[in-house]
């Protein structure tokens, strides 16, 4: 079978850094190929000296069999290459159709004519099963559909190579499982995909073969069918690694959390609904308790509604048996609780500050820290570069660095080593792993066991199936604002905790 | 081993450059309107505020007060994330308020001057806290309500003074002259400067600015400040109070435009608050000081004294038979300029590159956030 695209002994250098050392890349006409790396190994580079941003030191690009010198993304359009990018490119205040349109647009005398631009789309969305509404605006759309629209977006370019970065980030599980079918019948119309990501599952499940690189490293290709997952992991991070998490059985202790028929509502429109529903629950010393269920169930509001970032409507929270319903969020932040936050661009971190100044943020008052008014700047900088030694942190300039310009999973690393480090006596952890990669996720879990071990009481929401089987020691599935099931991940298959999410099953009995 | 902090010279190296640049385009201006006597003029405009000596460098840092002031109140609250486009306002009500002290409490004696300052300095922060509490509680975009304050401190100031009889000369459409114990003692400085009109306003000045950098840079007050400035979200989920933060923020900028306006009109020049309807010059000039100083309290000391500078020069242009004006838009050239500092940064990083023999743009591989 013929390549379509051959990116053959590829160098990219970088002042101070080689992104890529001499890869070679193969996709194969009608194939899935996945590209997999970690964050840092050189994936997007690697595509983006495809795209013509970056022009490579060495190496040639073929395209069907005949090289070609890219020196944009429109000569990359030009040939049919498209991508979905990882942070799609959409303009939100305009309609599905327009954007898919955008740069292409079919006029007569100078004005719009979209009728035939319309037919196409309409024909491409339901060739493909994309049940896009073509008149919707993209604001008002699901991050799913708006997905959608990107895939369309290059089929009416007629590109014929499909390029998806990491797209899978964004999706509930069961848009994960939409898509993986419609790159199969994308491939089954003869387009060719590659497909960058550090999920295995994915690249098992749909991926015909798969490229690793490591550390700008090309590491090598190898057949989906024949490797197993462990082989894959080992290829992308240099060592074993283990996907299952080895921990004790845990031994609870008293109460630390106590949340007491929490709801929250908000107000839309002269409308209230109901986020969260009358929530009641407890995690004891010693012990891993996951809030599972499909994004959007009311579990972001659930931990706003604890921590003290949104207020509840009713309801008590309850934390070392002190009623902290309405204490400030300092307050909640120095008597025992530690909050990773979902969004750790948003809440999390301090962009524009440098690490020293982030790993302080919940501290920077303390004694330790503070005298007077003033800052203590030689302890603040001694303190992170403890916190950087023991948490592996790393960036370029060590505590100096702007948080902006680290890596995902070294600015996960930093929030985690900060909320750890205080000590607290109830960790909430929401998708702590978000986005990150095998050896991240690795570290990050075994630190929530090392921290229930010592004593805290730790409360993890995750919409990771595998993340949730494996952490916790009891799971509460969330459904609509409400907890329907308590369960134990001992006697329950994750099948059957899917369908606990989905809301197809309801558990009896008290919470 | 304790790494070192690197530091990065593009910002001051951008300023720079956008200076040449506007003096560049000034002296094309000059030739364009006179070419025989541009060269002569564009020497006046870089040597023209020493022309008298000590007295033209006194004139230059009586210049620079207000300005330095105005942009440092500018530079700060965009340091803490708010665009404080309300220094007009705050200074004109700043000013009034040392007016109206000045003429009316002549009783206070020695301390007269400093209760005229206190009283800018109050109204000033009054100035800005109204668009500090509507920006914090109800999401208010601060440039639009402070706009709205600029015109209502300016006609008010232009309707208290012109209806309040103890304070109108209406022979001259302005305010009085405020009592002599309630101008700005010299504080020695007309010996070093003899015949020029600055005062203890620049020591005020500059003392303001050690205060405000110390609070941006070294307490725990500043870095909430700039934190929430950065990042409402996580200086919220951090403890912070934000809400209380803002209007802050809001009030210390209003109060440190005000004190410009109190140190202007207490400058025993004879500045008076003229009846027009006009927003003071001085306030939007803090704008462009700001803008040139890279809202860096020092950086915004040494941009007002320059474009001070440079103010003071453009008066001994009219020798040559040009407009003073050009000045203004020597001034609105740089400040153009200034906002090119990314160009300037690869400009500059290609010019280092060449000298490693590299030819890279500069960038970061394979991270990705």
């Amino acid at each position: 079978m013929d390549y379509i695209i051959e990116m053959l002994h590829i160098t990219k250098e970088f002042p101070g850094i080689i992104a890529n050392d001499d890869i070679t890349l193969q996709l194969k006409k009608g194939e899935i190929h996945a590209l997999l790396g970690e964050n840092g190994a050189g994936k997007s580079t690697l595509m983006s000296v495809l795209f013509g941003l970056y022009q490579p030191e060495k190496g040639s690009i073929r395209v069907r069999g005949n090289e070609e010198k890219i020196t944009g993304p429109l000569d990359a359009n030009a040939l049919g290459i498209g991508m979905v990018h990882q942070h799609f490119k959409l303009v939100e205040n305009f309609t599905v159709l327009q954007n898919i349109v955008l740069g292409m647009e079919t006029t007569r005398r100078g004005f719009l004519k979209m009728d035939d631009a319309r037919k196409k789309v309409m024909e491409l969305s339901e060739k493909y099963k994309l049940f896009v509404d073509p008149d919707a605006l993209i604001s008002d759309i699901t991050v799913g559909m708006q997905q959608r629209v990107e895939i369309l977006k290059m089929l009416y370019r007629d590109n014929e190579i499909m390029i998806f970065d990491e797209p899978t980030a964004v999706l509930t599980p069961q848009e994960i499982d939409e898509l993986m079918q419609i790159m199969r019948d994308l491939v089954k119309e003869g387009k060719s995909i590659l497909f960058i990501t550090h999920k295995l599952n994915e690249i098992k499940a749909v991926a015909d073969r798969c490229s690793v690189l490591r550390r700008g490293k090309y590491i090598g290709t190898v057949d989906v069918a024949d490797t197993t997952r462990e082989e894959m992991s080992e290829m992308m991070v240099g060592r074993k690694v283990n996907l299952t998490i080895s921990k004790k059985a845990s031994e609870p202790g008293e109460v630390v959390l106590e949340v007491k028929n929490l709801s929250v509502e908000a107000k839309r429109e002269g409308q209230t609904k109901k986020l969260v529903h009358d929530v009641s629950f407890q995690v004891r010393r010693g012990e891993i308790v996951c809030i599972a269920g499909i994004d959007g169930n009311g579990q972001t509001e659930l931990v706003h509604a604890i921590t003290g970032i949104s207020d509840p409507s009713s309801g008590t929270v309850t934390i070392n048996g002190e009623d902290m319903t309405k204490k400030s969020i300092r307050y909640k932040n120095t008597h025992g609780l530690s909050h990773i936050p979902e969004d750790r661009h948003k809440h999390g971190l301090v962009l524009e500050y440098n690490l020293a100044y982030n790993l302080v943020l919940q501290q920077y008052f303390d004694k330790e820290f503070q005298s007077g008014t003033f800052l203590k700047n030689d302890q603040i900088y001694d303190y992170a570069q403890k916190l950087i030694e023991n948490y592996d942190i790393r960036s370029s300039e060590g505590a100096f660095t702007t948080t902006r310009s680290m890596s995902g999973g070294n600015q996960q690393k930093a929030i985690v080593a900060r909320e750890i480090s205080k000590g607290p006596d109830i960790l909430l952890a929401v998708q702590p792993t978000r986005g990150l990669d095998v050896g991240a996720i690795e570290y990050i879990h075994n630190q929530l066991v090392k921290q229930r071990d010592a004593g805290a009481a730790i409360l993890l929401v995750s919409l990771e199936l595998d993340e949730v089987m494996n952490l916790s020691d009891r799971i509460l599935v969330m459904f609509e604002g409400g907890i329907v099931a308590d369960l134990d991940p001992e006697n329950i298959t994750v099948q059957e905790l899917g369908l606990y999410m989905a809301g197809a099953k309801k558990e009896g009995g008290t919470l | 081993m304790k790494p070192k902090q690197i530091k990065d010279h593009t910002g001051i190296l951008s300023s720079i450059f956008a200076i040449i640049l506007g003096l560049i385009v000034g002296l094309i201006i000059l030739f364009l309107c006179n070419p025989e006597q541009a060269l002569p003029g564009f020497a006046t405009i870089l040597s023209g505020a020493f022309t008298h000596g000590a007295k033209g460098i006194g004139q230059v840092f009586y210049y620079a007060t207000p300005i330095i002031l105005t942009g440092l109140s500018v530079g700060f609250a965009f340091k803490t994330g708010l665009f404080n486009i309300g220094t007009p306002g705050q200074f004109i009500i700043g000013g009034f308020g040392a007016v109206y002290v000045g003429i009316l409490w002549t009783s206070l004696g020695p301390v007269h001057w400093i209760v005229a300052l206190a009283a800018s300095v109050i109204l000033g922060a009054l100035w800005g806290l109204v668009p500090g509490i509507l920006k914090a509680y109800y999401n208010v975009n601060e440039v639009i309500a402070s706009i709205m304050m600029n015109y209502i401190g300016m006609y008010l100031v232009n309707w208290i003074t012109k209806s309040y009889k103890p304070l109108f000369n209406n022979l001259r459409n302005e305010s009085k002259n405020v009592a002599n114990t309630a101008n700005i003692p010299k504080m020695g400085l007309d010996k070093i400067f003899p015949g020029s009109s600055v005062n203890g306003g620049i020591i005020i000045a500059i003392l303001v600015v050690i205060l405000i950098w110390v609070i941006l840079n070294k307490t725990t007050f500043g870095y909430e400040l700039k934190a929430v400035g950065f990042n409402r979200d996580a200086s919220k989920y951090a403890g912070i109070n934000e809400k209380k933060s803002i209007i802050l923020s809001m009030v210390i900028a209003g109060a440190i435009a005000g004190l410009a306006g109190g140190l202007l009109f207490l400058a025993g020049t004879g500045k008076h608050i003229e009846i027009k309807d006009v927003l003071p010059s001085e306030g939007f000039t803090g704008i462009s000081v700001a803008l040139l100083g890279l809202n860096n309290p020092i950086g915004v000391l040494f941009s007002g004294i320059f474009i001070a500078y440079l103010t003071a020069g453009g008066f001994y242009l009219q020798l040559f038979e040009f407009s003073t004006e050009i000045i203004d838009i020597i001034v609105a050239v740089i400040i153009y300029f200034s906002a090119f500092a990314l160009m300037v940064k690869i400009i500059m990083s290609k010019f280092v590159g060449q000298k490693n023999g590299k030819t890279d743009e500069t960038g970061k591989g394979g991270t990705k956030s």
